[in-house]
């Protein structure tokens, strides 16, 4: 190769092929240096570890009285519901959009919330609290009958003020409403009676 | 490559200079060719102003936003107390705080009235069409650094709009959460997302901007302005190959945008210093309490400038899928039937509306609102190809189309209107017409510009000395 002197006008076939080969070796190796640049995107390892399952003293909750806990950052809620609200629930299936929980059963409820009340304990309803339209936190709305933005035979739930999806006192969601899902039941277990462990269910 | 030019020993100091410079770099050159031998229509009118205020008002960004970077911290621990620092502590903080926030909104403003004008005189049509595909590029990146910049100030606002945004892209089948996951960079919106997004606020975003300017002003420069008349002044020249109905930019149009921007500063001042939150619309009342991860705030609206296409996402329901497949079937059936082309273009386009249509039965309608929101400014880049007007500008066109573009505008501001306000059922059922109405004058354009008669364009722009 030292001395292909070429005519003007000519093309030297070997030093084109060449030249294309080296040309897509280099693109090749620019494309692979994106690689370690669009990884460091991912949540840092600081955060994955921030993950794990959370406590909560659930003694002090009264009938109709919710509490807040976070996990993995989100808000994860736990309420006690009054026998007037678990009574309601079978009455609103006809209005709800997924009564019984069947769409995409993994991701919206363990095994053993996959009930009408989506609990372990009718009583209790734990779920986290970020709305599955595009991640608002629904607002309380426990007062039954006609207020703003809700209907006039309203039964008491949630409202999301970001689009106005509405959800019942087990979480799930209203037909015709933004929201696809019902809201996500976390995975938890009972500690003891006044003990719930948010995060984690394989101890049980 | 111009050669060397020597210069008369006599000459003044400042000549030898520009000389000497010429000679090494194209001053007087690019001078001549972007200002003062430009030539420019002379019968541009009001609306030929906010081209350069938006320069100018990049330019206040750029310049305050350096000097607030300054004193910003972007952490999600310190970064709410900073801004407050920059409003309380910092000399002349707040000034310059309120220059850069009431400057967003201005920006937006200038930049819908500058593609407006756009519109109506077709500046978008050949041979300007890269001009435009340069400017939807700057809107949306402008888009871009407005909402990510709107996260710095780490009020409620901020986290929740951001949460919501990026949720958005959690809606995209199969790839969606690793998406969202990715650019948040932590399962919710947190320190990791607000470091990303300041980086991406203060150098990334605006190095593309200040390239898509570039290329903007060079393609315009390239092919002439267009003006209200839709003539091209290029067809007619005097001896000298200047056009007959152009003006030198400079003196001409650079006096005549000292004058604009002047009005405009006033007005710029007036807000900065009397009404900066312009009443919850430019700074939003919650934006003033830190952000909690905890609790939404009652209501959550994005800025103005956001808000027709917030409506356009908020209109997709169960509902309205409905309505939508029965357009994306009408639409397929009156292009098969009605519009001549090879029995393969057809079977094409029939199979292609069964794919869109079992797509849209089969995924979430949150997916579609998202589309909506994004093909509602995608649809923005298709103009100059969906015009098939005979005509450039509005004046000349079917007096209907003017009925038309006014129904637009209107439509466009009702959707902005309704995204500032909660949802409410009437307000949906507006907006869902509003939408398709917005859709449909795009879509169908390539039919209805053709339609009427038009009037007869002149030869010549049309100018009366003043």
């Amino acid at each position: 190769m030292s001395e292909s002197l070429v005519e003007p006008g000519q093309m030297d076939a070997s030093k084109r092929t060449w030249l294309i080969a080296s040309s897509c070796v280099g693109a090749v190796g620019g494309i692979a240096a994106v690689v370690p640049f669009v990884s460091s995107f991912q949540p840092s390892e600081r955060a994955k570890a921030a993950g794990a399952a959370v406590e909560a003293d659930i003694s002090a909750l009264k009938p109709g009285e919710k509490m807040t806990v976070e996990w993995r950052g989100k808000p994860v809620w736990i309420v006690r519901r009054t026998p007037e609200q678990l009574a309601a629930l079978p009455k609103l299936n006809s209005q709800l959009a997924d009564p019984k929980s069947e769409r995409k059963p993994a991701e919206q409820a363990p095994v053993y919330a996959r009930n009408e009340a989506r609990s372990i304990k009718p009583e209790y309803m734990v779920a986290v609290g970020i709305c599955t339209h595009l991640g608002c936190s629904p607002s309380d709305k426990f007062q039954t009958g006609a207020q703003p933005s809700l209907p006039d035979d309203w039964q008491g739930g949630f409202f999301c003020p970001c689009h106005g999806s509405t959800f019942d006192m087990a979480g799930r969601v209203y037909k015709n409403k933004p929201a696809p899902d019902n809201l996500e039941v976390p995975p938890h277990m009972y500690l003891s009676d006044t003990k719930l462990l948010i995060g984690e269910d394989k101890k049980a | 490559m111009a050669e060397y030019h020597e210069i008369s020993p006599n000459a003044p100091a400042a000549e030898k200079l520009l000389n000497w410079v010429d000679n090494r770099f194209p001053a007087s050159k690019l001078f001549k060719e972007h200002m003062s031998e430009y030539y420019a229509p002379k019968n541009f009118n009001f609306f030929y102003i906010f081209g350069a205020l938006s320069v100018l008002v990049l330019v206040i960004q750029i310049v305050t936003g350096i000097f607030l970077v300054m004193h910003y911290k972007p952490d999600a621990a310190l970064a709410f107390g900073s801004v407050e620092y920059i409003m309380r502590d910092v000399p002349w903080g707040w000034l310059i705080r309120y220059m850069h926030s009431t400057g967003a909104s201005a920006f937006f403003l200038v930049v819908y009235l500058h593609m407006f004008r756009g519109l109506i005189y077709g500046s978008y049509r050949k041979p300007r069409e890269l001009i435009w595909l340069f400017g939807c590029g700057i809107f949306l990146v402008l888009m871009a650094e407005a909402f990510m910049g709107y996260l710095l100030p780490w009020g409620q606002m901020s986290y929740w709009g951001a949460q919501v945004i990026v949720n958005l892209f959690a809606a995209i089948p199969f790839i969606g959460p690793d998406l969202a996951l990715l650019i948040r960079g932590d399962f919710v919106v947190g320190d990791a997302t607000l470091n990303r997004f300041f980086s991406f606020h203060v150098i990334a975003m605006p190095l593309v901007l200040l390239g898509l300017v570039v290329a903007h002003i060079i393609a315009l420069h390239e092919v002439g302005s267009n003006n209200p008349d839709g003539v091209e002044i290029k067809a007619k020249r005097d001896a000298s190959g200047k056009p007959l109905d152009g003006i030198p930019f400079h003196p001409y149009y650079t006096v005549h945008d000292i004058f604009a921007v002047s009005v405009f500063l006033m007005v710029f001042t007036a807000i900065v210093f009397f009404a900066p939150e312009m009443g919850g619309y430019f700074l939003e009342y919650n934006n003033f309490i830190p952000a909690d991860p905890f609790k939404t705030p009652l209501h959550i609206a994005p800025v103005w400038y956001f808000t027709p296409f917030y409506s356009m996402l908020r209109a997709v329901t169960d509902e309205m899928m409905y309505a939508l497949i029965a357009c994306v079937l009408a639409g397929a059936f009156l292009t098969v039937t009605r519009v001549r082309m090879p029995t393969l273009f057809k079977g094409v386009i029939v199979g292609g509306a069964a794919v869109i249509v079992a797509m849209m039965l089969s995924i979430d309608a949150k997916f579609w609102g998202v589309v909506a929101m994004g093909g509602g400014v995608m649809i923005l880049f298709f103009l100059p190809w969906l015009d098939n007007s005979p005509v450039k500008s509005i004046r000349y066109r079917p007096d209907w189309h003017k009925y038309l573009y006014a129904v637009f505008v209107l439509d466009f501001l009702v959707l902005g209107y309704l995204g500032i306000l909660p949802p409410s059922d009437i307000g949906g059922r507006v907006s869902q017409i509003g939408t398709l109405f917005y859709f449909g004058f795009f879509l169908l354009m390539p039919w209805w510009s053709r339609l009427g008669e038009p009037k007869k364009v002149p030869d010549r722009v049309t100018f009366t000395a003043h």
